[in-house]
This record gives structure tokens, C-alpha cells and sequence, in this order.
């Protein structure tokens, strides 16, 4: 840290305190958790793009399997459910699935060269049928019956803190799989096939209500952390005070959470790890040329920063409550975040930090802000004569994303390293 | 025969239209990733933009009295194609060309035209707002049943005015394309500069030229895509922002930078989504009495809510095993 990003960090505490001026104490808190929860999200993003170079524009899919997780850790255990045969349909389609995970692996097994090489094709093909045939036969009867039922499989009632790990760790799983297969491309198609890849989980999620209610949403989905009802339950009387004592505790968690990462994550950065990976990141041929493994370097990266992602989304889906599959859209949850680095500074996770907060506090201020200068002009046309601005606020509420363009473009043209710029520590 | 009937309507005229809609989109696409080098996400919202542009000048059209016996959305075509070349042209001096100037990576081109796409939604829905609305508010759609003149068929053909349109436009647009790739200088010069930029520029070709008609033929493609997919469905803000990774689909399937790739996986795509959908059981019912009774009722590959997922399933299959397209070495 030098004292341009000690400057800069310290305008942001300014804005801040500025905004809790302006808004009320519980909203500014609220603010600073979901903005944090964005910060861990972008130092995720940053490891994988800042560090490595992976263009990874699925982030929206790894922030909706750490939240379906953390709610399917911590929600209450759904009696209807067990008591069904529900488990036992769903451990049939579980062998299903194995089986057919097993013929596919099989059929891989056949040498290229040989006699049957030239069936190869057809019979991989033909597994991936039989088994996808197979796995629909089990889980269609299952997940109607589970469906009519017990509406939906439940949670298993532990604690949500444990649940923030289990969503990383998800999170985590699910990259290893996307990583193993996408990470051959580069660039724009590594971008294409990530942002497929999302809308594939998106789609799942969504459909699956046998898992995650789909459209119907699951909530309330509990908080580690005592609620207000829980402060006023213990004793507090004034439940203003109740709601900031709660929400300053579940920051104060957050606060946790991201200060370890953040510390293990600089350590690895500094370190002969780093170097690796910005060697990597900088010239991957050269990198494999001194032997780097760059394939397994990469799947590592990419599964670590989708940890961050996915204990980001689970910290954002426990705050709200709520697990909504509709309400993920690619642009508050993916692009978003690519908007954070790059006005942060890509490479630098001090910079991803300061990107995160702050590209989170513009985006919620643009809408009341745009509300004010619409008013304005709004006034100023109905005093020429011409006629007011109809229906101000919902048009207001649609700058955030022109505002979040502008941004993003403004910085790429004028300031394309960020604000805290990566900087590179030459030995001697 | 009624079984076949289904299946045409249902599968081979909504796969095609769809798959019309999704070729004009990636060929703009695949051009502009041939002579740039980058994936425009913006392309989508070009799409919307031209949709708009072509409501508000039919909205012009009825208040000027003009009626015509085609749709207005049809007729104000050309117009709002020039304008969205237009501001086509307008958004790459803006937006791209500063950054190009500068000699970035291809990789910021591509951040670069998400912020496009942000600036883009966030005006249309702040100009449009979020309603959806219909060209045909003061028009009928017209839809055509034909008969077929056999014996114990009930059902009908049936396509709708919007339909015809948008295929028999798109087939019309392919060979304008391929005559403009093909006989004139600077189509050739597109696809030299797409092949090899730096020789197509020492050989003379005005590679300003050549990036300035890219972004007209995509723009104004988009804008003819947009219309037409607004036409067949329905207008709203966030009209092309879901069907923007179909059409990277569709230009990926056929190989980035391949024109008539893109045209081929544009139907590709299309009509693989209606085939997933369609109940495949539907065909058999004739010969239900020959059937053992555990036979499926529900033979589709996979639930309606998951059909825009086949095109991303392709799009990532595809990306896998073949990342250079299915053409590769049979396109030009």
C-alpha cells in the first residue's frame, strides 16, 4: 500500500460516512455487508482474471450455486420430505446417475487407435444417450413425487455460517468440473463458453424446483447471526436499535470472513505462488517452456477464485432471506463485478476491495441520484411549458445500469489499469 | 398425417423462423469477430435498439396516414436499417475506435462492448421503459391456414404474416451477402482483411473502408433481425439481451469468422431448439394400437423450460470438440 491507495481508501471511508449522514444507520450497514459481500465476490474474480488471466464471465453461476447451497445447509429440515420416499427415488436416480457417469467413463476408456476407434465416436455418443435416458427415467418420477408431496427436498438445519463454506466449497466443486472442460480455451471463448455455462446453471436452478422451489423461492433463509427479532427476543426494547446491533453483527462476521481471506490470499500473492501465476498469466508457453504445469495451475486458480464467488453469493442470499432463481441477472451479478476489477485494478486485491465498495456504493446511489437530477429537469420542463418527465422513479431506477456502462467504459479508456493499479515488486 | 402436420408447424416453421432471426444476428456477429477480432456483446441490444427505432417510425407512418397492405413494421425496414447502421457507425467512433487507436488487447474490445450493451439497455428502458408492446396495435396479423386437400385431415398448415416475412427476408439478405462477398471489391476486401489484416492492408485494401461497411452490414442486419424477431413475438427492452448467446451460438457453431457458417448454425440452432421441445411421441400416435403399454406418452428431449438451454449446450459441446466450427475448411 502506498499513499495514493491509503488517500483513496480513505475517501471511500468519507463516502460512507457521508452516505450513513445521509441515509439511515441500518441502511448504510446494509449497504457496506452487500457491497463487502461484492468486494469478495471481485477479489475472486480478480484471482481468477487479476492473477491468471481467465476470462471468466460466469460469475453469475457460481454466486447461484453458493447460494442454493447455503440454503440447502441451513434451511430447516423439511419432515415432509424425509418421511416420503422421496430419499429413497432420489438415491435411485443418484445410482442412475453413477451408472451412466460409469459408461461414459468406460466408453472414454477405449483407445483411440485400435479396432474399435472407429465406433469410438458413435459409441460415446450412444453412452452419453443411455445415460442421459437412464438418469431422466429415475429423477422425472422423483422429482414429481417430491414435488407434490413435500414441495421441496428442504434444508438440513445447520448452522449458516457452516453454510457460507459449504456454498464456497460447491462453488468450488462445480468449477473444478467447468474448469476441467472449458479451460483448454482462451479469451473470447473462454468468455463464450463461461457465460453458456452460467446460463446452464441458471436454467437448472431455476427448473429444478424439486431442489430449490425454482420460481416459488425459498425464505426465511436463516442468518449466522442472531436477527432483530432474536436482539428484541433477548432483551433490547427500541427495535431501531435491535436492527443496527443485528445487522452490525452479521457485518461484523462478513468483516471476518473476508479479512482472513484477504490475508491469506495477499500472502499468496506475494509469494513464489504469485509469481507463478502472473508468469503464467503473462506468457503461458514460456511459463509451460521452464515446467509449469499450466493446465493444472489454472484449474487450481479458477477453483479458488470460484470459492471466493461462492461464498460471496452466500453471504448475499443470506442477508436477503431469500433464494430466488429469477431475481440472478447477468448484469447484477456478473458484469457487475467485471466493472468492480476493472475500475479497482485488475491484479491488485487491494484494488479489487476499493472496486468492490465503491462500484457497489455508485450503482445504489445512481438510482435516488438520477431520481434528484430528473426531478430537476422534470421541473425545469414543466416551467418552459413542455410537460413533466412521466413515471420519474421506475425510469430513474434504470440509470444504475447506464451509469455502470458509462463507468466501465470511462475507465477503460482513461484509466485501464484501475485505480490501485497492479503493481509488480522487481527484485535488486 | 394430422401428426405430420403438428410436427411441420410445430418444428420446421418456428425453426425456421427462429433459426432466421438467429442467422442474421451472428452473421453480423461472426463478421464483426472476422475484421475485429472480438466478440461484440453488444450485438443483442443493436438488435433491440433497431426494433425500436423501426416501432417508433411506424409509430410516424400511422400518424402520417400511410396505410400499406404488408405490416408497417415491414415496410419501415430500410429506413430503420439505415438508421441503425447509422448509430452502428456512430458507437464504434465513440466506443471502440479511441481503444483500437490505443492498440489494446482484443480481449478489452470485448469488456468495452459489455459497457456498450450496459449504456444501451440502461437508454432504451430508460426512454422505452419496461413495458412490452405489440407492432400490431392498430394491424391485424394476418395468419394463413392452408388445407391440405387429403382425406381425414383436420388440421392446418399454419404460418403467420411475420413468419414468411422474416424467412423470405433473410434468404433474400444470404444472397445479397454472398453477391456483395463476392463480386464486389470491397467485399473481397472484408475477407482478406478477415483472413490476413496486415496483408489485406500492404495490398493496398482501405482497411477503414472495409471496418466502416462492417459495422453498416451488421448494424442494419441487426436492425432487420430485431424487427423481425419483434414482429414474430413481441417488442420489449430486454427483447434481444436473452437471445444474444444464441446467436454466439449459432456464429460459434459455424466457426467465428465464417459468414456462411454462421448462416447454417444460425438454422442449426434454431432448429435444434424446437426439436429438443417437441414431444416426439406425438409421431407414433398412429400406430399407438401396435405399441406395449409402458411406452412413454412424453417422448421430448427435454422439458419446454429448458429449450433456449440446447442452444448454450451446443454453443459449449461445440466450443469442446470443434472450437473452430463444424465448417471448418468447407467455408470460404
Amino acid at each position: 500500500m502506498i499513499r495514493r491507495d491509503a488517500i483513496l481508501f480513505a475517501g471511500l471511508g468519507v463516502l460512507i460516512l457521508a452516505l450513513g449522514m445521509w441515509l439511515k444507520v441500518p441502511t448504510t450497514i446494509q449497504l457496506l455487508v452487500t457491497a463487502l459481500a461484492y468486494a469478495l465476490i471481485a477479489l475472486g474474480l480478480n484471482v481468477q482474471w487479476g492473477y491468471a488471466g481467465l476470462f471468466n464471465f460466469g460469475v453469475m453461476g457460481f454466486l447461484m450455486v453458493g447460494g442454493a447451497a447455503t440454503t440447502f445447509i441451513s434451511y430447516p429440515l423439511n419432515d415432509a420430505f424425509w418421511t416420503s420416499a422421496g430419499p429413497f427415488m432420489l438415491l435411485k436416480a443418484l445410482i442412475a446417475a453413477i451408472f451412466g457417469g460409469l459408461l461414459i467413463w468406460g466408453v472414454t476408456r477405449i483407445p483411440k487407435k485400435g479396432n474399435l476407434s472407429k465406433l469410438r465416436g458413435f459409441l460415446l455418443v450412444l453412452a452419453w444417450g443411455v445415460a442421459y435416458v437412464t438418469y431422466r427415467s429415475q429423477i422425472d418420477p422423483a422429482a414429481k413425487l417430491i414435488e407434490t408431496e413435500a414441495g421441496f427436498v428442504g434444508g438440513l438445519g445447520l448452522h449458516a455460517a457452516f453454510g457460507w463454506i459449504v456454498g464456497g466449497l460447491a462453488a468450488g466443486g462445480v468449477a473444478y468440473v467447468i474448469g476441467k472442460v472449458c479451460l483448454g480455451l482462451r479469451t473470447d471463448y473462454l468468455a463464450i463458453a463461461t457465460i453458456g455455462v452460467s446460463e446452464i446453471i441458471r436454467a437448472l436452478i431455476k427448473n429444478m424446483d424439486w431442489l430449490t422451489r425454482g420460481t416459488l423461492t425459498v425464505s426465511p433463509v436463516p442468518w449466522p447471526t442472531p436477527l432483530p427479532a432474536d436482539v428484541v427476543a433477548s432483551g433490547m426494547t427500541d427495535t431501531y436499535m435491535a436492527t443496527i446491533v443485528s445487522r452490525s453483527i452479521f457485518l461484523a462476521l462478513t468483516v471476518l470472513f473476508i479479512a482472513v481471506i484477504f490475508f491469506f490470499l495477499q500472502r499468496a500473492y506475494e509469494g513464489p505462488w504469485g509469481r507463478m501465476m502472473r508468469a503464467i498469466r503473462d506468457n503461458h508457453v514460456a511459463a509451460g517452456a521452464i515446467g509449469k504445469n499450466v493446465t493444472k495451475r489454472e484449474l487450481e486458480i479458477f477453483v479458488l477464485g470460484a470459492i471466493l464467488m461462492g461464498i460471496g453469493g452466500a453471504i448475499l442470499t443470506t442477508y436477503v432471506q431469500i433464494l430466488d432463481p429469477s431475481g440472478y441477472q447477468p448484469i447484477n451479478h456478473t458484469f457487475i463485478v467485471w466493472v468492480m476489477i476493472i475500475v479497482g485494478g485488475a491484479g491488485n486485491n487491494y484494488g479489487a476491495l476499493f472496486g468492490g465498495v465503491f462500484i457497489y456504493i455508485v450503482w445504489t446511489i445512481s438510482e435516488p441520484a438520477s431520481l434528484v437530477l430528473f426531478s430537476l429537469i422534470s421541473d425545469m420542463s414543466e416551467s418552459a411549458g413542455i410537460g413533466a418527465i412521466p413515471e420519474i422513479e421506475s425510469r430513474a431506477l434504470q440509470m444504475r445500469v447506464f451509469v455502470l456502462g458509462m463507468v466501465i467504459t470511462f475507465a477503460l479508456r482513461f484509466a485501464p489499469q484501475g485505480m490501485i493499479p497492479e503493481r509488480v515488486r522487481s527484485e535488486g | 398425417m394430422n401428426e405430420l402436420i403438428f410436427f411441420l408447424n410445430k418444428v420446421i416453421i418456428s425453426g425456421a423462423t427462429l433459426g432466421s432471426v438467429y442467422a442474421l444476428g451472428a452473421v453480423g456477429v461472426t463478421l464483426i469477430f472476422g475484421i475485429l477480432r472480438f466478440a461484440h456483446f453488444a450485438h443483442g441490444d443493436m438488435m433491440t435498439l433497431g426494433a425500436f427505432i423501426s416501432f417508433m417510425l411506424v409509430g410516424l407512418f400511422q400518424a402520417m396516414g400511410i396505410q400499406t397492405p404488408l405490416p408497417t413494421g415491414f415496410i419501415v425496414l430500410p429506413f430503420a436499417m439505415a438508421i441503425t447502421a447509422g448509430l452502428a457507425l456512430g458507437i464504434d467512433k465513440g466506443f471502440y475506435e479511441p481503444l483500437r487507436a490505443k492498440g489494446v488487447k482484443t480481449v478489452t474490445l470485448l469488456i468495452a462492448s459489455i459497457g456498450v450493451t450496459l449504456m444501451m439497455q440502461g437508454l432504451i428502458r430508460l426512454f422505452a421503459g419496461t413495458a412490452t408492446r405489440s407492432f400490431f396495435e392498430n394491424e391485424t396479423k394476418d395468419l394463413f391456414r392452408f388445407k391440405l386437400p387429403i382425406e381425414g385431415v383436420k388440421r392446418s398448415i399454419n404460418i403467420s404474416e411475420p413468419q414468411i416475412l422474416v424467412i423470405v427476408t433473410t434468404v433474400v439478405a444470404v444472397i445479397v451477402l454472398h453477391y456483395f462477398l463476392t463480386r464486389t471489391r470491397l467485399g473481397k476486401g472484408m475477407r482478406a482483411m478477415a483472413d490476413n489484416p496486415s496483408l489485406a492492408q500492404v495490398s493496398g485494401i482501405n482497411t477503414a473502408a472495409v471496418v466502416r461497411a462492417t459495422w453498416i452490414i451488421a448494424g442494419s442486419l441487426a436492425a432487420m433481425a430485431g424487427t423481425m424477431l419483434a414482429l414474430d413475438v413481441i417488442l420489449k427492452p430486454d427483447l434481444a439481451f436473452n437471445i444474444v448467446l444464441p446467436i454466439f451460438a449459432a456464429a460459434v457453431v459455424g466457426g467465428l469468422g465464417h459468414s456462411y457458417g454462421a448462416i447454417a448454425g444460425g438454422f442449426l440452432i434454431g432448429f435444434a431448439e424446437t426439436m429438443a421441445v417437441f414431444n416426439w411421441a406425438v409421431l407414433l400416435r398412429p400406430f399407438k394400437a401396435g405399441l406395449p403399454e409402458w411406452f412413454p406418452t412424453d417422448l421430448s428431449l427435454v422439458p419446454t423450460e429448458y429449450k433456449l438451454t440446447v442452444a448454450f449446450i451446443i454453443l459449449v459441446v461445440v466450443l469442446l470438440f470443434r472450437p473452430q466450427g463444424i465448417f471448418k475448411g468447407a467455408s470460404s
